[in-house]
């Protein structure tokens, strides 16, 4: 779907070839992204499927490298060159984009589906002036005459909170501040009124004051544009402000899927409680230590066989169950699940015995 | 900007002030600090055959002993204002800026150059535009089809462009092009464009392109390696992200970061070359400021040396001022600092 020589597949199960339209606004299945590199194949993205509806918002959780951003660039179409493989669907508004070309995609970037990113001062260039960037964004789409584009820019710039945006507008990215830069990306990602925003880690770069201001702009923009967002962050704390569903990701994979609700009173894959035990708490003692996750992201050219996360998860093995062998899956059609071994009843007995009473 | 700007120009004349007194220094306080007396200068103006009387007398008139802040205001005084010197009965004024007479010639070595200026000019005015189209744009398609044959043969070229000593390539570009097939002058015919542009052109292809050719394997490489860099800058990402087509986020977002650099390479070299491109116009023995050096240096001929070098020193601060200039209009974030 993206820039040249991206090769794409059909999905490898013949039943879902032709695809069916689906009814979410965004359906992602069963999409697989690998990158061929000199030390091997690269699986950043292993059989993922999840879907979101207009004005809904998911959270996709991980650690660096579990494949969150090699996912929302798919949606994107931004994965250049020739060492990208695609295979799988992504419906957006009725549309495939695996299979479109890279300029059906170009044109709905932007426009239907628009990015917000970590570092908004190197994400704009540094030449142009704030303007410039919306107003660009705005004519790629819109053939009006820059007179009217630079109204919608200040528009937008008051819409976020940039005060004097009428002046602002024309100042250059280094002169604003951090917090204002982003403010600055979000207008300039929501002048063509997307359906769909991706913000990856938005609020990583930025001061923890301005992190809940940015948090609650993206809630407040989506109310009113309707739009479906999804927010990827390592931060559990940033989805639990604003996602309806959470999914969590390990080595490229969904390793747990549900309601935020849900995730956060029973979550269920030893992974997520994991994250969960890492993530300060104030209302913890200063001398409770945090529990990090032992041991280290796998790799994505050697995955563990099996359960990917039974390197490092405490309960590998357990009773006999086949951690090391047999892969554990959510359900492929995108609905909620946990891909662990682990009887379900006793994940909560777990969660509830040793877990719960350590957060 | 303005005060950017201002600041910088002083900063060109405080430059060109230095230059000065280091030239005066390598030329007149060097060879005294070194042993050299007063007569041992004196004896570069006058002929072999002179005398000690002679010596003393025109070393007096040359004020050779005079304090040395005195020596350096009469040469300061010589290129602003220009100087007068007194031939026995009737005194020549030598006019501004006055570098002396050619022990060789006895011309007033000023007019000569600034006859001269106009070949160099030409030469390096030319080349630059063909290396800078050139180089950039190979630059550039290497850079986007990293790895391809394309880029592998350009870069392989460029290499060789660039270890190539000029007098080599234009050696041979003359062989082949001048005395096997005949379609362009073997060397040394120059046409003012005043004259007769056409027959101008003609008569620069050679150097241009032999000039050009060792200038656009180093410009090919920088724009490549620029390019490469800037086309993974997260600012790209956002270009391609606001679903613009790949050529505007190529030109106006990709290769417009990453000209900065090659500005300046661009200035500093066109500055160097305005000072006398030697190699190229020895090769093909343009009458230009090179070979006036080259004839200088030979002939041990010091006013003239003496006036390469400082037009050479001010074509580079005058080059350094403009980059400098050039910086701040393309990139904001000097402006302010």
């Amino acid at each position: 779907m993206s820039g040249d020589g991206v090769v794409v597949t059909p999905s490898s199960d013949p039943a879902a070839w032709p695809p069916r339209v689906p009814t979410a606004f965004l359906e992602v299945r069963d999409l697989r992204v690998t990158f061929r590199t000199d030390d091997g194949l690269v699986k950043a993205v292993d059989g993922l499927s999840f879907s979101l509806d207009r004005g809904a918002t998911l959270g996709i959780v991980g650690e660096s490298g579990s494949g969150k951003s090699v996912t929302s660039l798919s949606i994107m179409g931004l994965h250049k060159g020739q060492s990208v493989t695609m295979s799988g669907e992504i419906w957006l508004d009725s549309q495939e984009l695996v299979s479109a070309s890279p300029d059906q995609v170009r044109r709905l970037r932007g426009r239907k589906a628009a990015m917000i990113f970590q570092d908004p001062l190197s994400s704009m260039h540094p030449f142009y002036t704030v303007g410039a960037q919306i107003i660009e964004a705005y004519q790629a789409h819109h053939d009006v005459p820059a007179k009217v584009a630079r109204r919608r820019a200040i528009d937008m710039l008051d819409r976020v909170g940039i005060p004097q945006a009428r002046t602002r507008v024309d100042d250059y990215p280094h002169q604003f501040s951090g917090g204002m830069r982003q403010r600055a990306m979000i207008a300039m990602s929501l002048v063509n009124n997307p359906d769909l925003l991706i913000a990856d880690e938005p609020t990583t770069a930025l001061d923890v004051t301005v992190q809940a201001q940015i948090l609650d702009l993206i809630r407040d923009l989506q109310e009113e544009f309707g739009s479906a967002v999804i927010i990827i962050t390592h931060d559990l704390g940033v989805v639990a402000e604003l996602a309806n569903d959470i999914l969590v990701m390990y080595a490229g994979r969904a390793v747990e899927h549900d309601t935020a609700d849900k995730i956060f009173r029973q979550p269920e894959h030893p992974y997520t409680w994991g994250l969960l035990s890492s993530m300060p708490r104030m209302d913890r003692g200063v001398r409770d230590r945090l529990k990090p996750i032992t041991g280290t992201p796998p790799s994505l050219i050697n995955v563990p066989s099996g359960c990917p996360f039974h390197p490092r998860c405490p309960y590998v093995d357990r009773n006999g169950i086949p951690c090391r062998t047999v892969v554990p899956r959510v359900p492929t059609d995108g609905s909620p699940g946990v891909a662990c071994h682990i009887p379900e009843k006793e994940r909560r007995q777990l969660f509830d015995d040793e877990i719960l009473p350590t957060l | 900007m303005v005060a950017y700007v201002l600041r910088r120009l002083v900063a060109a004349v405080v430059l060109l002030f230095v230059v000065t007194v280091v030239t005066f220094a390598i030329f007149f306080l060097v060879p005294r600090v070194a042993g050299a007396t007063a007569e041992d200068l004196a004896s570069r103006y006058v002929g072999k055959t002179a005398g000690p009387e002679q010596l003393k007398e025109m070393a007096d008139k040359l004020g050779f002993d005079d304090p040395l802040y005195v020596q350096y205001g009469r040469f300061a005084k010589g290129l602003v204002a220009g100087a007068d010197f007194s031939t026995g009965p009737t005194v020549e004024h030598c006019p501004a800026p006055c570098f002396g007479y050619s022990f060789i010639t006895q011309n007033p070595v000023w007019p000569d150059l600034v006859d001269r200026l106009g070949v160099t000019m030409s030469l390096a005015a030319g080349a630059a535009i063909i290396w800078l189209v050139v180089g950039v744009s190979i630059g550039v398609l290497s850079a986007l089809r990293k790895g391809s044959i394309f880029d592998r043969g350009a870069m392989g070229v460029a290499l060789a462009g660039v270890s190539l000593p000029i007098f080599f390539t234009g050696l041979l570009a003359l062989s082949i092009f001048a005395y096997n097939l005949g379609w362009f002058p073997p060397g040394g015919s120059y046409t003012p464009i005043t004259e007769n542009p056409a027959q101008w052109a003609y008569d620069l292809i050679l150097p241009w392109t032999t000039l050009a050719f060792l200038y656009a394997a180093a410009y090919a490489r920088l724009t490549r390696a620029g390019m490469l860099e800037t086309m993974n800058e997260d600012f790209i990402r956002t270009a391609r992200a606001k679903g613009l087509v790949e050529r505007t986020v190529v030109v106006k977002h990709g290769l417009r970061y990453a000209l900065t650099p090659i500005v300046t390479i661009f200035g500093l070299d066109l500055g160097l070359l305005l000072g006398g491109a030697i190699l190229t116009e020895s090769t093909f023995s343009l009458p230009g400021i090179g070979k006036y050096a080259v004839e200088a240096v030979t002939n041990n001929d010091l006013p003239k040396v003496l006036g390469v070098v400082m037009l050479g020193a001010f074509f580079i601060i005058l080059a350094n001022l403009i980059v400098d200039i050039t910086y701040a209009v393309i990139d904001p974030r000097v402006r302010l600092s």
